[in-house]
């Protein structure tokens, strides 16, 4: 299939975006935007111990307050869910550690933030003044904060009960002996240890809940700012004993989520709890400080990684030995993370040995799941970040490294040493572009002056190549791999008696745009306009069916429903009109919205006669049921695997330590395009929170398991002042898995930023001795690389 | 309860609220004005911004008296009559300049409080006076370009043909 710039097809153009008047006026219905009638609010009382006994919890102060109705203890609500604990869908290994995690803790705290107490009131101030009125009386027990500690010798334990703070050890070792021998022989052992720091995933928008009783007929609607609302009806389901078909769940505009909203939260449970049995709603919105502690984080990993090679630099083996960070307890895919990563610490290199070893361990902190890239970025980082110190071992320019172990264009399909098949690439042309477009020539011309003059500010180079796989995924796959649900994604798509189009949908779209690109694809096929086709999504009670969005798979796999779902209403609409020129439906052509006989541009008849037809069913063919609607359900049969090179070229200021971007080139290969301007959308938004990891975000706990960087003004997301520009190119291979040839691109620039800008930094300060430095690279950090490196004081 | 009177959109609104009630929570929860948002407890993040007497400012850090005979603009005031969106909303949309949109409405009114302070905008300056205003979205590069468009400098660029590697 090839998309152009043909004015009569939409896909592959720059359509802007339907969704944006409703967002730009004020329209558009946010989650805390709602309002039901005889409402009652939720405050929650939050741990401030990383860990302790709760001995008590007194709420007669907050009892005092005006609009307060009620104070529970978790002891109090733990009848409301009994033995329903918080869901985590994904055990990776028959022996992982999964302790029990109620939505409020009845005995023990296990971090700061952890729900200890519930407050009811019958305003958003009232419940707000309520629990900070609230005293809970702890007995504090020693906290485990930073992972290398927790699995040492003696360490104090998150879970006495588990007798270890080990959730799991998963390895993916094909071949020992063979990643022994490359070691054993190579030329050049690169052994690096990296730090992931924990981050919080800011979406704009905090989280928020409203459950609605239906009393009479004992239905629950959960109003919730979710990327999840058919898995979030199930797993609520499954742990409050509700009749699955009783529940109705509705996303409503959800402001941003990078995955930090593809979760199950004791938040959720605990107002459809309290709503079904107070026969009220039931709701609760999340301040921005509480989201610190109270929502998932990402990243925290401590990775060992180390690269065979041999005299010229050809990647013989890579070894990877992670430690991975879960948290107090498992949300719901806490323990599969690490995995998503696990297949690609070899990047983008033909490697033929490998061994990869995952331990996961418990802190007393929030705990991780998913967070934009979730475990992708990680692996990219340790990847990318051997490369350069392999390329400085070899004395060969990072790109010259990357060329000579790239796999070749023409290996494709390329069966990895992780057990993977990579779809399609061409990784030496996206870098070549990449290294055109950045001039690097020049950039290095410069650095070499500045590094000559002695200048204070010098020049860096970061590249990073990467390949990340996405369209999650084959449900055979998972299952694999014990995944808890499938990776398939529904559409349905309706045609109207009047030609207009409904397409229901199964993603679920937080930002991404989705009712633009679904529309245009099917208004290309059906060749109509898209505005005469409608999206509908994010309602279960609308969209019944779908496992939403994630891990960049709504276009790869929920948009290949909708192509394909479309595919089998022509077929349909094919045997209507063959029926009604009678004519021989292999001699009819679909063109410009009519079938037409082949050669007989005469003898045609257009799409809306034929949907008018299949509405009145006056004169169909024989036995063919009445309207024109076709559902599908497509399991891919494989990932996809967007692919690029990114560079970021950095100015340091070595009597400072501030890092400032100067340029920043992204060549990216996610397939085919349907709308380019949305694509470079998510490139721009996904390289600065990948920027964002290198340089200024950090969740930052003290050895008391405090977290210091509760807000805004602590946790440094970057504003325009600090973003730099980006220049983003493409470079196209389709993908043979899927008919539209497309990958994904919603988490590439995550991927790709953080070790780009890293290698630039240490590229910058390589002639002050500095060979890493910790994430982020704030200017303290960088400053005392410097001054460590040239041997004075830290 | 205080009484606090100001105009919102251009029409005379009175309220009865606390002391300590936030401007913004006077628009969203009782006038019921949802178009501002909430995206932070300290000051930081700008969604709730709105133009008091012309000037940008965030809702959230005001008291509700505090705006006691003001002139109040929210995002659901700036299109016109007809409801043809603000130039500044237009820009957004033609450049791109949202996704998830949470942000947009308090980013737009500071955008249009930017453009009219400063009319000699450059991109380092629109970067600058945007810096209360967080976006984890766009990365920011398409709302430059959006206010740089509307500010008429002559420095904004349209969203540039996606420069594709296919059929090379």
């Amino acid at each position: 299939m090839t998309m152009t710039d043909d004015p009569a097809t939409h896909m592959g153009s720059h359509r802007l975006r339907r969704e944006d008047p409703a967002l730009l006026t004020g329209e558009a219905q946010f989650i805390d935007d709602m309002s039901l009638h005889g409402e009652i609010w939720v405050g929650i009382v939050r741990s401030t111990e990383a860990h302790a006994t709760i001995l008590g919890v007194d709420g007669r102060a907050a009892l005092e307050i005006d609009g307060v109705t009620e104070v529970l203890s978790g002891a109090d609500l733990a009848p409301l869910w009994g033995e329903g604990a918080l869901p985590c869908a994904w055990p990776v290994t028959d022996d992982m550690r999964d302790p029990a995690h109620l939505p409020v803790a009845t005995s023990v705290a296990k971090y700061v933030g952890d729900a200890v107490a519930v407050v009811l009131a019958d305003s958003r101030y009232a419940a707000a003044d309520g629990a900070a009125a609230v005293s809970v009386d702890y007995d504090p027990l020693p906290a485990v904060v930073d992972i290398e500690a927790a699995v040492a010798e003696g360490a104090p334990l998150v879970h006495e009960d588990l007798g270890t703070n080990e959730s799991y050890t998963w390895p993916l070792i094909p071949d020992p002996k063979a990643v022994d021998a490359a070691f054993a022989g190579a030329a050049h052992v690169v052994s690096e240890r990296y730090v992931q720091q924990r981050l919080i995933p800011a979406p704009m928008e905090p989280r928020g809940v409203i459950a609605a009783p239906g009393v009479a007929n004992g239905e629950l609607t959960l109003y919730s700012a979710t990327q999840i609302p058919h898995i979030l009806k199930v797993m609520t389901a499954v742990t409050l004993d509700i009749p699955e078909h009783k529940i109705r769940v509705v996303a409503p505009s959800v402001g941003g989520g990078f995955g930090c909203k593809l979760n199950v939260y004791a938040e959720e449970i605990l107002c459809c709890a309290l709503a079904m049995d107070r026969g009220v709603p039931v709701r609760w919105t999340e301040g921005r400080s509480e989201a610190a502690t109270a929502t998932i984080q990402g990243r925290g990993q401590v990775q060992h990684i180390e690269l065979a090679a041999d005299a010229d630099g050809k990647v013989q083996a890579v070894r990877v030995k992670l430690l991975a960070d879960m948290g107090a307890y498992l949300q719901l895919v806490t323990p599969g993370v690490p995995l998503l990563g696990a297949f690609l610490y070899h990047g983008c290199y033909d490697v033929a040995h490998y061994s990869f070893e995952c331990t996961s361990v418990f802190t007393n902190k929030t705990p991780t799941d998913a967070y934009r890239g979730a475990g992708r970025p990680e692996a990219t980082y340790a990847v990318e970040r051997a490369m350069d110190s392999l390329a400085v071992a070899v004395g060969v320019t990072p790109e010259e490294i990357r060329s000579r172990n790239f796999i070749a264009a023409d290996a494709f399909p390329y069966e990895s040493c992780a057990e993977l098949t990579f779809d399609s690439g061409d990784y030496q042309a996206v870098l070549d572009k990449a290294v055109a477009m950045a001039d690097l020539e020049s950039v290095r011309a410069e650095q070499a002056q500045r590094r000559a003059d002695g200048s204070n500010r010098q020049i860096g180079v970061g590249l990073s190549s990467y390949v990340e796989m996405c369209g999650l995924a084959p449900s055979r796959v998972l299952a694999s791999l014990n995944y808890g649900a499938g990776g398939w994604e529904a559409a349905t798509v309706r045609v109207l008696p009047t030609a207009k189009v409904q397409v229901i949908t199964g993603s679920t779209p937080h930002g991404q745009g989705h009712e633009t690109s679904w529309s245009m694809i099917v208004a290309d096929k059906l060749g109509i306009d898209p505005d005469d086709v409608d999206v509908l999504h994010s309602d279960t009670a609308i969209s019944p069916t779908g496992l939403d969005t994630y891990g960049s798979r709504s276009l790869s796999v929920g948009g290949t429903a909708v192509f394909m779902a479309t595919d089998k209403v022509l077929d349909k609409a094919r045997l209507i009109a063959a029926h009604q020129l009678e004519a021989n439906e292999d001699d009819l052509e679909y063109f410009d919205g009519a079938f037409q006989v082949k050669g007989t541009p005469t003898a045609a008849v257009p799409f809306a006669a034929i949907a008018f037809a299949a509405f009145t069913a006056h004169d169909l063919p024989d036995g063919m049921e009445p309207n024109l609607e076709a559902h599908v359900t497509y399991d891919p049969p494989n990932f996809t695997f967007p692919n690029g090179t990114h560079i970021a070229v950095v100015e340091v200021d070595t009597e400072t330590g501030n890092v400032d971007i100067v340029d920043y080139v992204a060549v990216d290969d996610c397939g085919n395009q349907v709308n380019p301007m949305i694509v470079e959308g998510q490139v721009h938004g996904g390289v600065l929170q990948g920027a964002a990891q290198a340089l200024y975000e950090d969740a930052v706990y003290n050895e008391d398991g405090q977290i210091v960087t509760v807000n805004l003004g602590d946790y440094l997301v970057p504003s325009a002042a600090e973003a730099p520009v980006y220049r983003v190119a493409s470079h196209v291979t389709p993908s043979p898995t899927n008919p539209m040839g497309v990958k994904g691109i919603g988490e590439a620039g995550t991927i790709a930023a953080t070790p780009a800008v890293i290698n630039a930094v240490v590229d910058a300060l390589r002639p002050t001795g500095v060979t890493d430095v910790t994430m982020p690279a704030s200017p303290q950090t960088v400053w005392r690389a410097i001054n460590e490196a040239q041997g004075g004081a830290s | 309860m205080e009484s606090v009177k100001f105009a919102v959109n251009g029409t005379e609104r009175s309220l009865e609220v606390e002391p300590r009630t936030l401007l913004v929570h006077a628009l969203r929860d009782e006038l019921r004005l949802t178009g501002t948002n909430i995206g932070c407890d300290s000051s930081s993040c700008g969604a709730c911004t709105v133009l008091v007497d012309g000037q940008s400012a965030k809702s959230c850090t005001m008291f509700a008296v505090q705006a006691d005979g003001a002139d109040i603009t929210t995002i659901e005031g700036v299109a016109d009559a007809d409801g043809k969106m603000h130039p500044m909303q237009q820009a957004f949309h033609e450049h791109h300049a949202l996704q998830c949109g949470y942000c947009t409405p308090g980013m737009v009114m500071a955008a249009i409080s930017l453009v009219e302070e400063y009319p000699e905008l450059d991109d380092h300056s629109v970067r600058h006076g945007l810096e209360g205003n967080l976006c984890r979205c766009t990365g920011y590069q398409n709302i430059v370009n959006a206010v740089l468009a509307v500010a008429g400098s002559g420095s904004a660029t349209p969203i540039r043909p996606y420069q594709s590697g296919q059929g090379e």
